[in-house]
């Protein structure tokens, strides 16, 4: 066991943070400053063209296809420097490098690869993700968005929900069935779309944070170049699941969560005297949570040595998404009770107690989205302690005979 | 970075797994508490012959000379076959204060013997209900006076490390006159406890001052990572169960209601021991970050354990309520475990604190 750099990651790392510190200062973004979406695209965009020029797009992705070709140990080395800044980092680069571009390497043609990762890598080309529907969630494989095919092009007609950035972004990754006479998984179909196509209707969702951050698409009549279809005919569940992999396994450096709180717990006055945190019942809770944000921490760690040997985690990334949600919420919910009344209408200035607002209510987002907290129980169970799938009804039905 | 154990530390694990697995199974157990035996002497002498129990003990002295990390490894053994004998009392406590805090005399005196097994060592620090570190015992000139009550495995042990008046330690022979053991009705059926009276007993000061702290984040840490096997040993034995059991005309392990319950448990256990490790290479590697590791390490590892033991019981039903079924030793072990090296509220304080000094 050893928490030292070897000597060529330590290199690496110096390479990295020199680099940085020449290159980083004039993207950041200083803290408490509010870009509008269109503006915050443009830097994002052009701080990805910085990472592109100085040869670090795409850590892990093949050379021959424009990437890097070095390590997950590499990538995380980096992510970790890099968040050192408080740079132009959202979902509209976040999706084109972490599953545009994956998807298109393994399923896509040679024309489509030349076409669309390199302009991905460079910022050029920015992604949104067309998968979830309203009825089509954790149960992804029941989505009724349809693609009818007309000569060399698929007319595609539905909707798709929870789309990030659907709004600034130039395409999708979109998932549709292309054959509702076979089951659920087995006619689904992949493209990408260009998100300027007539008939293609981005309304932002009012979420319960006030902020908009995702969007309903309307899919009419759509009309999509079969050169746009990425793999075979059928081959849509495939491609989902190789999305979704980049989901679990994206490198996080995030700090932690519990340790702000027990400080803003001692800057609380306490219910007779001292602070909030003199509370036994406040110091158990807070200890516990971080306890387990501690162990969160070197399990990720585990994990990292495992994928630098060339294991596959699997299942097991699901378990530090699953039980980081669930601390957000408890730990965030109970800072606000130990804040008091203060914490449901704080006074003027109070940024602490807006952020604790702000992550209580991302912390529902955290739990439903990139697997529910149910779905990766579900996959626990499975996966990592070998026991039986759940009992599925629609099994080996054509989609077109399912109910509901 | 390379966060796993090596492969020697993964060998000794299976080692000592094996051995276990081998002489110390539940039916063992069973025959242990229905014949009224202390403890299992012969896996203590195969223990100590393997090299286990002096396995963190420095060469000089008789052991191994290995880390903390080493040692844990086999707490985790330890803890996944609920093993009936006194490591937690004579290695994790006794030989490691008379490591820490003994003059080098007492260490020469008593180390080679705790390592090889032929000493069993005690330690005891609480006075009866309330605080763990209790120091109304005391000694003066060359003798111990007070009441030590409850204290595991003292009528085994040749040898008691006791805390007393000034938080310090005192080394003391239990085979004289002025010590008195009087059994007491233990919870868990396969550690024996002891109240120990001391009545003007011939003791010995220990030079080391300020180690109970240390010596209990060391110990915490060695008990994370037993509790960390059982917790391991409690998920699997509630796997199998429900994955054999049929009800309603499938597997038990097929609802998700148990499916669910065994994943939560199985994050719990993967938390646990990732910061088993951590506190593991802290104890060697980076000292002051014991207190926080040890804490942390502490509090996942009997959360972990506290679900396990009692979601296996519960997942077997009926069957689980039997002494027949297994569930129990672990149902009975954790509360023990739980309380024996200090309750959460202790060790939540002991991170909070360490986690605002490093802030600050």
């Amino acid at each position: 066991m050893d928490f030292n750099d070897t000597p060529a990651e330590a290199a690496f790392r110096a390479e990295v943070r020199a680099w940085l510190a020449a290159n980083a200062p004039g993207h950041v973004i200083p803290q408490g400053v509010a870009l509008d979406d269109t503006e915050e695209v443009v830097r994002g965009k052009a701080w990805q063209r910085a990472v592109y020029d100085g040869g670090y797009a795409g850590i892990t992705f093949p050379k021959a296809l424009g990437g890097r070709g070095g390590t997950g140990v590499e990538a995380v080395v980096y992510a970790e420097e890099e968040a050192q800044y408080h740079l132009p980092k959202g979902p509209y680069v976040g999706i084109g490098l972490g599953m545009a571009i994956n998807v298109i390497a393994k399923h896509g043609n040679d024309e489509q690869r030349a076409r669309f990762i390199d302009a991905t890598l460079k910022g050029d080309l920015t992604w949104c993700q067309l998968f979830s529907e309203p009825s089509a969630g954790s149960d992804l494989a029941n989505l009724r968005t349809k693609a009818v095919r007309e000569g060399d092009h698929w007319i595609v007609n539905g909707q798709k929900v929870w789309s990030s950035w659907a709004h600034r972004t130039d395409w999708g990754i979109l998932v549709v069935r292309t054959d509702p006479s076979v089951p659920k998984h087995k006619g689904l179909s992949f493209f990408v779309v260009d998100m300027k196509s007539p008939g293609v209707d981005i309304r932002p969702i009012r979420q319960i944070s006030g902020a908009s951050d995702f969007n309903e698409t309307f899919l009419t009549d759509v009309r999509i170049p079969d050169s746009n279809r990425i793999g075979a005919l059928g081959e849509g569940w495939a491609c989902c699941m190789t999305v979704l992999m980049g989901e679990r396994l994206g490198a996080s450096g995030r700090g932690s969560v519990v340790e702000p709180l027990i400080d803003y717990a001692a800057s609380t006055p306490g219910a007779n005297s001292g602070t909030a945190l003199d509370s036994g019942g406040a110091r158990l809770s807070l200890a516990q949570a971080l306890a387990e944000e501690r162990g969160g921490k070197w399990f990720e760690a585990r994990l990292r040595t495992m994928v630098s040997r060339g294991e596959n985690p699997g299942a097991l990334a699901g378990m530090v998404k699953l039980a980081y949600a669930t601390r957000l919420q408890k730990t965030n919910g109970l800072a606000m009770e130990l804040r008091g009344l203060d914490a449901i209408a704080p006074s003027e200035g109070d940024a602490t107690t807006r952020a604790i607002h702000h992550d209580y209510i991302w912390s529902t987002v955290m739990r439903i989205a990139g697997g529910a907290d149910e779905v990766l129980k579900n996959q626990i169970a499975e996966r990592v302690l070998g026991m039986p799938g759940d009992v599925r009804m629609d099994k080996n039905v054509p989609f077109e005979d399912l109910k509901g | 970075m390379n966060f796993d154990l090596s492969d020697e530390q993964k060998m000794l694990g299976e080692q000592a797994r094996a051995l276990l697995a081998e002489r110390s199974p539940f039916d063992h157990l069973r025959k242990l508490i229905d014949t009224g035996a202390e403890w299992d002497e012969p896996l203590w002498r195969e223990l100590g012959a393997m090299g286990f129990l002096g396995a963190n003990i420095p060469e000089a002295f008789g052991g191994l000379g290995m880390s903390a990390l080493d040692l844990g490894v086999i707490s985790e053994a330890l803890g996944r076959a609920s093993a009936a004998v006194p490591f937690l009392s004579s290695i994790v406590l006794c030989a490691d204060a008379i490591h820490l805090a003994g003059s080098e005399a007492q260490k020469a005196k008593w180390l080679p013997g705790l390592a090889s097994g032929e000493v069993v060592g005690c330690f005891a620090s609480a006075e009866g209900p309330g605080p763990l570190f209790a120091t109304r015992a005391v000694l003066d000139g060359g003798k111990l006076n007070g009441v030590k009550t409850p204290v595991a495995d003292a009528e085994i042990a040749q040898v008691a490390v006791v805390l007393v008046k000034g938080e310090s330690f005192a080394l003391v022979e239990l085979d004289q006159p002025g010590v008195t053991r009087t059994k007491l009705d233990s919870f868990d059926q396969l550690r024996a406890h002891y109240r120990l009276e001391f009545a003007s007993a011939a003791a010995e000061a220990m030079p080391g001052q300020r180690m109970l702290a240390t010596l209990f984040d060391r110990a915490a840490v060695q008990g994370a990572f037993e509790a960390t096997g059982a917790a391991d040993a409690c998920l699997h034995m509630a796997r199998d169960y429900a994955l054999d059991r049929q009800i309603f005309g499938r597997s038990l392990a097929s609802y998700q209601a148990i499916k669910h319950k065994l994943a939560d448990l199985a994050v719990q256990v993967e938390l646990a021991r990732s910061n088993a490790y951590y506190g593991g290479w802290a104890s060697d590697e980076a000292l002051g970050e014991l207190p926080a590791a040890a804490a942390a390490a502490r509090l996942t590892g009997l959360a972990a354990f506290e679900t396990g033991a009692r979601e296996n019981l519960q997942v077997h039903g009926g069957i689980g309520y039997t002494q027949e079924a297994n569930c129990h030793f672990y149902y009975r072990r954790e509360r023990m475990m739980a309380v024996a090296l200090g309750g959460r509220d202790y060790w939540a304080d002991r991170l909070i604190a360490h986690t605002i000094a490093r802030a600050a």
